[in-house]
């Protein structure tokens, strides 16, 4: 199985260089940036943070003949409940990814490159600082890097507290010294995005996958994984099982397979009830529904769920849905920017039908009450915050619907 | 009274004025060097950096209200954060925050009365695979059980004693 995000523990540059580290740097620098943007688009690489999209694709949706500056931003706001891959990155190698700034920020002609990182990973932006003044010492990073007359500045930017953060459009307003609420689109970001100039705005795991695709080729890459989805991927799991942490795969490995041999099966007396696979904001899977599927984009989709983060959350036989649903309704109702009514007000209801639910205090009539709000939510607001709580609600609904009728019934 | 930014705010300030290209974007990294001094930002301190940056009072709090790290009241020297959200929920939290509740003799969002811990309920920390975890101040603390929890607290209590 291969492995190009997490085969070294590299906190530092020397063993960082030692295990072959800024090589993919200066072949870069030996290529044209349109190179660089065509060989990571040969390579398949879809974004990481969740949506999937493919990047060599979206850096060329930046304008050739705008004047202004352009910007790589990277999105470090990892905040997706059951999603903690990009933390392990940044802790065991936090130079794979200054590398892949460097050669992203090259290809798409940006000489500043902000990385957003959430307020509270306090000790990995510090890593992060650390990794980047090692690099500006050997001069990979700085004026006229290794003598190819590009220059980059890396600027670790934290955030504050706010989940609504890791939407692209919201992250920007954050830099900008604003309240995070997602922009209205288009204009997309390549065209006006941080400080009003085309900007590129990727997950951590994104580009520190770049490094890889430089060095061994697009091609290489794209014949890892699984047809579309092509390469490796990070996948974090949480929840009742033996070994929970963050492993790298191929894509395409079946779900089972994930389970028994990477997080080392059940605990002890716990029996494998449901599965959301990939951060708290996407359907949830019966038992039986997951462990027919692989772990790829298109196989999770054909599920019924979304790769999404990869952030899998096993769920067991002793959770009630009923109460796993109302933590996840507080967190979303909670981190609402308020812009848009369905999601401001639907987060709200929601939570509080959940809640009265939840102590046996609701109308039975409740249960198509909850599913209707969340129907309403659904793909009516400004960004993909509002999705996020009615996607959950409406799976967890049809498909555990006699634990929610007994609840409403007043068992609590 | 007014209040006086800080020689080392001011002089981090004027660094970041540099970096960034417009002066509105230093405002939540200069909340950050705020708050490092006295641990919360005060009305008056939102007044005094929306004058120095330039940018109106309202502007500033409007900032400040919106981020959840942002503390505008006084908070304990120890500031112990217990995630909520779903993987530490499974591992536990609730029972967790309740028993510092017990402990500490205060409800969540409280400060105990000799100004030691603060305790609140978090989202998501972005370290499920470790749960549950406590953050105190800018630390993870994971893997977390009761008894860790007690003797986190006896070792903070100690830390304070030692100063």
């Amino acid at each position: 199985m291969e492995k190009i995000l997490l085969n070294v523990a590299a906190p530092d540059i020397e063993t960082y260089i030692k295990a072959g580290g800024y090589r993919a740097l200066k072949k870069a620098f030996a290529m044209k940036p349109e190179d660089v943007t065509a060989e990571v688009k040969k390579s398949n690489l879809r974004g990481r943070g969740g949506a999937g999209f493919p990047t060599g694709l979206k850096w060329s949706f930046i304008p050739k003949t705008n004047p202004k500056p352009r910007y790589l931003v990277c999105n470090a706001d990892e905040s997706e409940p059951g999603t903690f891959k990009d933390r392990e990155l940044l802790r065991k190698n936090p130079h794979l990814l200054v590398e892949g700034l460097t050669i992203s920020s090259y290809a798409i002609g940006a000489k500043q490159c902000y990385v957003y990182i959430r307020g509270e990973f306090a000790e990995e932006a510090e890593l992060l600082k650390n990794a980047v003044r090692e690099a500006a010492q050997r001069g990979f990073i700085g004026k006229n890097i290794l003598n190819s007359g590009f220059d980059l500045e890396i600027i670790t930017h934290r955030g504050a507290g706010a989940y609504i953060c890791g939407e692209e459009t919201a992250l920007l307003e954050s830099i900008e010294g604003k309240r995070g609420l997602p922009r209205l689109k288009p204009p997309f970001p390549a065209v006006v995005g941080l400080f009003g100039c085309p900007t590129v705005i990727n997950n951590v795991e994104t580009l520190a996958s770049v490094p890889a695709i430089i060095e061994k080729g697009g091609d290489w890459y794209a014949g890892l994984g699984a047809g579309k989805s092509a390469g490796t991927k990070l996948f974090s799991v949480s929840g009742p099982v033996k070994k929970p942490g963050v492993y790298e795969i191929e894509l395409g490995m079946p779900f089972k397979k994930f389970l028994e041999e990477y997080a080392g099966g059940m605990l002890e007396g716990s029996v494998l009830k449901a599965v959301i696979p990939g951060g708290s904001s996407v359907p949830v899977l019966t038992a039986g529904e997951a462990l027919k599927m692989n772990l790829d984009y298109e196989s999770v989709q054909q599920a019924g769920s979304m790769l999404g983060s990869g952030g899998i959350i096993i769920i067991d036989d002793k959770a009630c849905m009923v109460e796993t649903l109302l933590v996840l309704a507080g967190f979303y109702h909670h981190e609402s920017c308020g812009q848009c009514t369905p999601c401001r007000e639907g987060g709200g209801w929601i939570e509080k039908l959940l809640a009265k639910m939840e102590k046996g205090e609701a109308r039975e009539t409740d249960v198509d009450l909850v599913y209707s709000i969340a129907e309403n939510m659904l793909a009516r607001t400004l960004c993909p915050l509002g999705d996020a709580l009615a996607m959950p609600v409406m799976s967890f609904i049809t498909k555990f619907r006699p634990e929610f009728e007994a609840h409403a019934k007043g068992k609590p | 009274m007014a209040y006086k930014i800080s020689e080392r705010t001011l002089a981090e300030i004027d660094r970041l004025l540099k970096i960034y290209p417009q002066k509105e974007a230093v405002l939540i990294p200069a909340l950050h060097e705020m708050q490092k001094e006295a641990g919360w930002i005060p009305e008056e301190a939102m007044d005094a950096l929306g004058a120095r940056l330039n940018i109106p009072y309202a502007r500033v709090k409007g900032v400040v209200t919106f981020y959840t790290m942002f503390n505008r009241l006084p908070m304990g020297r120890f500031h112990l954060q217990v995630c909520r959200n779903i993987s530490c929920h499974f591992a536990g939290a609730a029972g967790m925050l309740r028993h510092l509740e017990d402990k500490l003799n205060i409800k969540e969002g409280e400060t105990t009365e000799d100004g030691l811990f603060t305790l609140s309920a978090v989202e998501c920390l972005g370290s499920c695979g470790t749960a549950p975890v406590i953050a105190v101040n800018e630390t993870y603390h994971e893997n977390m059980t009761v008894e860790k929890t007690d003797r986190l607290l006896a070792e903070l209590r100690a830390e304070n004693n030692s100063d």
